[in-house]
């Protein structure tokens, strides 16, 4: 049950995206076709689900220890370890792809070092340890965040396919209709809150 | 101060630890590449307009290192390009078979009759969805220019609502062919340089109704010229299989009733063409 309502709590009630507004660059930037933005869905999640794990176990025990009877509090230091870590992290999987799966590390392509700055990332570490999450279930935060992110990034960018051949008076083509119909999904998310 | 020294600990020994872990795998994982590709992919124009049949340069690049393709595969590349690929790698150039495209219709908007008006998306498969598209006849050019985008050269031209090639920027890598929704467009061997521009297998009534420049079928080109010329159903089509190719004197001495037989030159300049003959008379 707990799980469940991690899963549908990140990707449905508590987006990314859509309910707590992390992860814009990428949302607005890489949406304009639906090739890439699969393509930027696939490094989030894979990225964001390794990361979740990297990081909560980091934070569980490292951040805070026990020295003969003297508790260590450096969670201060929380945000710049998370993302050192995740900049680390990425650079790994990028080296590893390269030689593993070149299928998939040219799928991925530009997006997977471009993760590295990416502000849904940290957020899922951050919000990880905010919430004391075991490491499983950071696990499953992470993973079901990224699901969540592909999801609103899929949606939106299938819109704006339909939007480039749409009629929309001149003032308000490109970016400004892209920002209104942000604005529109969101609302229509926001009919999920009080699922969990 | 005993957090400090802690914190500093940690943060160090974690970029140390980060550092070593990555360096460790970059050797253990690195991709070791054939420095030929990079050789060939520096020697190859670049384009990546896809003419040898790869996704682009670096494929193709690939493929010759390993003896798949030949160099001269490329139709971009010029020939002494193909052999300096070939010079590096130490490896035979291959026999070039140079081919360029040619729009096989010569009805722009004076010449052809339009049935209706278009006035959806400028893309010749959108227009071509729409009632087989706007124009008279069902088998010539539609002119709305996607063949002009998709080229990588820029070596089409719009003029007046007709495709036309520019046979020195052409390189023959047929994307424009792939692109055309009509199959108006041809790679014809480079050295043609008379063409029967006009695509419709239909009757020659038919053709007249809708267009001044149709070819009818009359033969009075292969009366000249038997060799050079094929008669396909009702409409006579340069024979490019033959090594020898029509000439202008070809094309003066038949005297096309309607235009359609021309040099890649006059078709150039095809809209100030005036046929003797027309579709109103």
């Amino acid at each position: 049950m707990r799980y469940l309502e991690l899963t549908i709590g990140a990707i449905l009630v508590y987006n990314f995206v859509l309910a707590r507004f992390l992860g814009i660059c990428p949302f607005l930037g890489v949406s304009k076709r639906l090739g890439t933005a699969l393509g930027m869905s696939g490094a989030v999640v894979f990225v964001m689900t390794i990361a979740s794990f990297i990081t909560s176990l980091v934070y569980r025990h490292l951040l805070r220890f026990n020295i003969g009877g003297h508790v260590i509090d450096l969670s201060f230091l929380q945000v710049l370890l998370f993302i050192l870590i995740i900049a680390g992290l990425v650079q790994l999987i990028e080296i590893m792809l390269q030689k593993l799966s070149i299928k998939l590390y040219q799928a991925l392509g530009i997006y997977l070092p471009l993760i590295t700055t990416n502000c849904a990332v940290l957020g899922a570490a951050t919000i990880n340890a905010d919430n004391d999450y075991t490491v499983l279930e950071a696990t499953v935060f992470g993973l079901c965040s990224g699901i969540g992110f592909a999801l609103a990034l899929v949606l939106f960018s299938s819109l704006r396919e339909r939007l480039d051949l749409a009629e929309v008076p001149r003032p308000l083509k490109g970016t400004p209709i892209a920002l209104i119909t942000a604005g529109i999904l969101a609302m229509v998310f926001v009919g999920f809150s009080g699922l969990c | 101060m005993e957090i400090i020294t802690y914190a500093i600990l940690l943060m160090a020994g974690t970029g140390l630890v980060l550092g070593v872990v990555i360096g460790i795998f970059a050797k253990l994982f690195r991709v070791v590449s054939d420095p030929r590709v990079d050789l060939v992919v520096e020697l190859l124009p670049g384009a990546n307009c896809g003419g040898c049949g790869m996704a682009g340069c670096a494929d193709f690049a690939k493929a010759v290192v390993t003896g798949e393709a030949a160099p001269s595969k490329c139709p971009v590349s010029s020939a002494e390009q193909v052999s300096a690929i070939a010079q590096a790698l130490g490896i035979e150039a291959g026999a070039a078979f140079k081919q360029k495209a040619v729009v096989l219709c010569g009805g722009d908007r004076e010449q052809t009759m339009r049935l209706a008006s278009y006035n959806g998306v400028a893309d010749c498969v959108s227009a071509s969805l729409v009632g087989s598209g706007p124009k008279g006849c069902a088998y010539g050019c539609l002119g709305m220019g996607s063949c002009a985008r998709k080229c990588p050269f820029g070596a089409i031209e719009m003029i007046n609502s007709l495709a036309i090639i520019h046979k020195e920027l052409c390189v023959g890598c047929g994307s424009c062919a792939l692109v055309c929704p009509r199959n108006v467009i041809k790679l014809v061997p480079a050295e043609a340089e008379v063409h029967v521009y006009c695509n419709s297998p239909l009757k020659a009534p038919a053709k007249r109704q809708v267009c001044k420049v149709a070819c009818i079928g009359c033969r009075k080109c292969q009366k000249v010229a038997p060799e050079k010329f094929l008669i396909d159903g009702f409409r006579a089509i340069v024979n490019y299989a033959d090594s020898a190719l029509p000439t202008q004197e070809d094309v003066v001495a038949t005297g096309c009733p309607t235009g359609a037989l021309l040099t890649a030159e006059e078709h150039l300049h095809i809209e100030k063409h005036d046929p003797e003959w027309s579709a109103e008379k």
